[in-house]
Parts: structure tokens; sequence; C-alpha cells
């Protein structure tokens, strides 16, 4: 070979390892090419930028593995129910993403609205479509009283407590309390001869009940503090992107990859769904059509009192914050005077979507197809008022969702990327 | 490499994009200090040192002066806001909790739910009368760790 030769190919090699490099500053070579503020949305919604879940000052055992263990067999046990049937896991299935597939869950009764996905719920601040509490520990007590889901009362399952979990509970809360006298079926929110048997008891027996319950609450609130999703797709994709991987770009499809740009484009759907979780946390009326035409839903507009006057919030008795400085959230509540409320619900995080039908709080829409078809359309609310516009007379500022066939197809392609598995931290 | 006519097609297609991420208007006053509509005080923002996170509860502290710097005590002051490219407003309802010094005060509970172009709207009311003054904040995703 002569020298000249063997010169060209080792610039030819150098500039071959040299041109990789350079396209990271120039035009790169990447499958799908994002303009930079674009990427600073996809960088947002990683999971890996997800924090720990904020701290509960109103739970003194909340990242206690004894207490959470202990949640964990609260969170299955049938026995607390009225006919011994129900557990929390009935409604919140862990082999359905602690979801039961209905359009309205089913425990002693059909509720009223569809059973909410528990993994990751720690990291908001209301519980519930509607926010009606502001703790997991507060939420978990509600449906153990409710009479279309556990349909118990606070001192059954203080009794049972005792009788089955007494050196579990224990060992995490101290002892309990003196029980003989207590009647077997008492509670401020039950029947009429639940709740007169309450009145009957001496207010001391009657805090020491509650405080057992609560603590049955924050036992599980632990429990569900280590449900956390992981993995998906679209986090793989955003990673390669983000190194200017054009081959990890491929563990998206191209019409995935078109929905994604109309998610955070011209679909508007990033407005609420944003953040790792993909959701704001907070409460809007988006127009979703009632379940009940006859029996309307207010949503948040109904819960902001009930939350208030709740004697489980983290200003109440049985919480264990700092009720002179904490408690933000609650203290800082905008109030039911804000008509914006009526008609709103949850925006729920959108990780696992496509593995959990049918769809809004109470499964008005069985696919994501019609959920998307929902926001294309963009119809006015029957209570209250949508935020969304409508084209020709929207808000001054805010434009219409924009969505042609293509991009509502790839939009629901693109939900599919979100999905991957769910961790639950306490699994023996 | 993209070709010349593919360049211009693709950045336009960026732009569509990007307009459609309800970018924050171009000429966006984010002053942080701002007289009042009809001119009866200064009033001045600040945010906290460490700009929090999304979601995250905090406070800012707001002075209000007269025209001639004076400090205004005892002022009652509302706080709202919202974003007007999405049609909804705060996520909490921040209020005054304390006066920290002569004309100036604490503004507790504030949050923004989302990046974006957010209002914070404040009517001061004194001896020196009513008035009103809106705030524009551009909240951007704070860097991984800060």
């Amino acid at each position: 070979m002569r020298p000249s030769r063997l010169i060209s190919l080792g610039l030819g090699a150098a500039l071959l390892g040299v041109l990789p490099l350079l396209s990271g500053f120039g035009q790169a070579p990447l499958r799908d090419a994002w303009a930079a503020d674009e990427l600073a949305v996809l960088r947002s919604l990683q999971l890996s930028e997800l924090p720990a879940p904020p701290a509960d000052a109103s739970s003194r055992v909340e990242n206690l593995p004894a207490a959470a263990a202990l949640g964990r067999r609260f969170f299955h046990e049938a026995r607390f129910s009225r006919d011994q049937t129900v557990s929390c896991a009935t409604c919140h299935a862990p082999e359905r993403q602690f979801q039961d597939g209905l359009p309205v869950s089913r425990g002693m009764a059909e509720g009223r609205r569809r059973a909410m996905p528990v993994v990751a719920a720690a990291h908001g601040p209301w519980k519930f479509w509607d926010g009606r509490k502001d703790s997991l520990w507060s939420q978990a007590l509600g449906p153990l009283e409710d009479a279309a889901e556990h349909g118990s009362n606070r001192t059954r399952v203080a009794q049972l407590v005792r009788e089955h979990h007494r050196r579990d509970y224990e060992a995490v809360f101290g002892a309990l309390p003196d029980m003989s006298a207590w009647p077997a079926d008492a509670s401020p929110l039950g029947t009429p001869a639940e709740r007169a048997a309450w009145a009957a008891m001496p207010a001391s027996a009657r805090a020491a009940a509650s405080r057992v319950f609560a603590n049955l609450g924050k036992a599980i609130a632990a429990y569900e503090r280590t449900l956390r999703y992981g993995e998906s797709r679209f986090d793989r994709y955003v990673q390669a992107t983000l190194r200017r991987d054009t081959a990890g770009q491929h563990v998206m499809t191209p019409a995935e990859v078109n929905g994604l740009r109309a998610f955070i484009g011209s679909g508007q759907c990033v407005t609420c769904h944003n953040g790792p979780l993909l959701s704001d946390q907070h409460f809007h009326n988006t127009g979703v059509p009632q379940r009940d035409p006859l029996r309307p839903d207010v949503g948040r507009a109904a819960a902001v009192a009930a939350v208030a006057h709740d004697e489980f919030n983290c200003l109440g008795p049985h919480s264990d914050a700092d009720k002179s400085r904490g408690c933000e959230e609650l203290r800082f509540m905008v109030g039911d005077d804000d008509p914006t409320l009526k008609g709103a619900f949850k925006t729920p995080s959108l990780r696992n979507v496509a593995l959990r039908p049918p769809y809004m709080h109470a499964g008005q829409l069985a696919t994501l197809s019609q959920v998307v078809g929902h926001y294309a359309r963009s119809p006015a609310a029957t209570v209250g008022h949508s935020e969304l516009a409508h084209a020709g007379k929207g808000h001054a500022d805010r434009q219409p969702i924009r969505l042609s066939e293509a991009q509502a197809r790839d939009l629901v392609a693109f939900l599919q990327a979100l999905s991957g598995p769910v961790i639950d931290g306490e699994s023996p | 490499m993209f070709t010349l006519v593919q360049r211009s097609f693709f950045s336009t297609l960026l732009l569509l994009a990007a307009t459609a991420c309800s970018a924050p208007p171009r000429d966006l006053n984010t002053s942080l200090e701002r007289a009042t509509q009809e001119g009866r005080y200064v009033v001045s923002m600040q945010p906290p040192a460490k700009a929090p996170a999304i979601n995250q509860l905090h406070a800012w502290q707001v002075t209000v002066r007269t025209p001639d710097g004076q400090p205004v005590s005892r002022a009652r002051i509302d706080v709202d806001g919202g974003m007007p490219q999405h049609g909804h407003g705060l996520p909490t309802r921040p209020r005054v909790t304390r006066e920290l010094s002569d004309g100036t005060y604490l503004i507790e509970g504030m949050k923004f739910s989302m990046t974006g172009w957010w209002e914070i709207k404040l009517a001061v009311q004194s001896t020196q009368g009513a008035d009103k003054v809106t705030f524009n904040t551009v909240v951007q995703n704070p860097a991984k760790g800060e």
C-alpha cells in the first residue's frame, strides 16, 4: 500500500470518528428531530425527574417499614367489611393496576365513581377524584365506613384489629385501648343505630376508637407510599433522544412519536397532564359527560367543605402535623366560592393509562379513542363550565384543541408507550 | 443532513409546535416592580431566592410604597391570579399572612402547578385608597438537582 493511500485512509477514519461529535453540535442525524423547547418539555415528563413523594407531616409512621408491612395486610383484609368479602384490594386489585376495570366500583353496593389507581398517589395533595381527603391515611378511612364500599364502622374495625392484628399494631402504634365496654357497631357516619350507639359512648371512648381507626389508615398509607411506577418505553425514548441516540429512538414507532408531538403540541394534553406523572394534581372541568344526568356530580365543588370539616384532615386531632405552620395545602385551599370548581375533577396520571380502561371519573368512556375524541370535540359542560376553548368562542388567550383524525389516532398510539411495571415496594 | 428546503420546512413545523405549546407572548412585561393601575402605589414583588419546584408551596414578599417612596403599612392585599392561556386560576388561594416590616408583607400559599405564563394579581387597599396591579411571571422547570 502506498503511503499516501494510508494517510488518506487514516484521515478518513479520523473524520469518521469526528463526525458523530460534529453532528452533536450541528444538525443531528436523529430519526426524530425536536426543538430545544420541546426537548425541555420531554425532559420534564421523564419518570427519572420524579422526586420522592412529598413528606406528609400528618403521619409520623409514613416511612416506617413495620407500618408499611402492616398496611399491606390491612389492604388485603376482607374481614373489615360488613360481610367479610370486600377489602381495599377488591376495587384496587394489584393484578389490575390497583383498579377493578369497572366504570364504577362495587363493594357492598354500586358506587358513583371509578376506583382510582393508588400507585404514586402519595405525590398529589388531594385524594379521590374530587379531593375530599387531604392525605393517603385519611383517604383510606373513607371506604371503610362508606355503606357502598366496606360498609363497616369504626368500633367494629378497631375490635377486628385487636382480634387479628394486635401484636403488629402495638409494635407500631403502642398499646390498644380497652374496648370491653364499646358497642360492637358504632360510628358517627353509619346507620341510625350505629350513630345512636356512637353518641352514647363516652367522649374518651369515641376518641380512642377514632385513634385506632386513624392509625389503621396510617398503616395503609405507609404501604401505599411504596407503590410506584417503573419506566415505560416513552421514558427510554426520551433518554435516547436526549443522548442523541438515533437507534434508541426506535423504541417508539413513528406513529407514537407523531402522537407525542400532538400530546405536547396542538392537542394541548400536556397543559394538565404535565410532569413525570403526567398530572398537575389539580381539578379541571373539561366537559366530560355526566354518568347520570339526573344526578349530576359537581365534583370538587362539593368536596371543599367536606375536606375542610373532616375530623381526619391535617388540622384535625388525629394528625401528627404542626398545625400552626404545616397543613399549608388545607390552609391555602381554593374555596368553593370559586365557580371553576363546579364539575371539576382531578387530573389522573397517564402512567399505564392504556392498561386501565374504562376512563374518566365514572368510567363514562370505554376506550382511549373515545377519550381523545372527547378532547378533539371539546363539548360544553352540562354542569359548570368547561375550561377548554371552543372554536370561535374560547377564552381570550386559550386556543382550541386542534387534532386531525390522523393525529387523534397517533395520540392513542402514543398513550400505549406510557405503560410500564408497577413496583410494590412492600412485596414480600 | 437536510436540504435547505427540508430545513425550512422543519423549522416551520417546529415553530408551529412551539406556538401550540402556548409559549408566553414575546412582549410580556415580567417586571417585578410596577405602579398600580391608578398610580396610587408602587408595588414590588420578591420571589423566593431559590426557584420553587412545580407544585411546591412557597412564599413571596411584597412591598407597597406610595409613588414618592413612603412604605404603606397596614394595607389589605388580596391575591389572585392564574394562567390566561389556559383559562384556569391559581391552584391555591394564597394570602398575606403578616406584615414583616414597614410596608413589606408575606404572601404564603403560592403554588404553580405547571410551567408557563402565570399572572399574579394584587388588590391593595389602605388609607390611600384601593388600587390593583398585575404581575407576570414565567415558570420554568428547575434543572434537576436544583
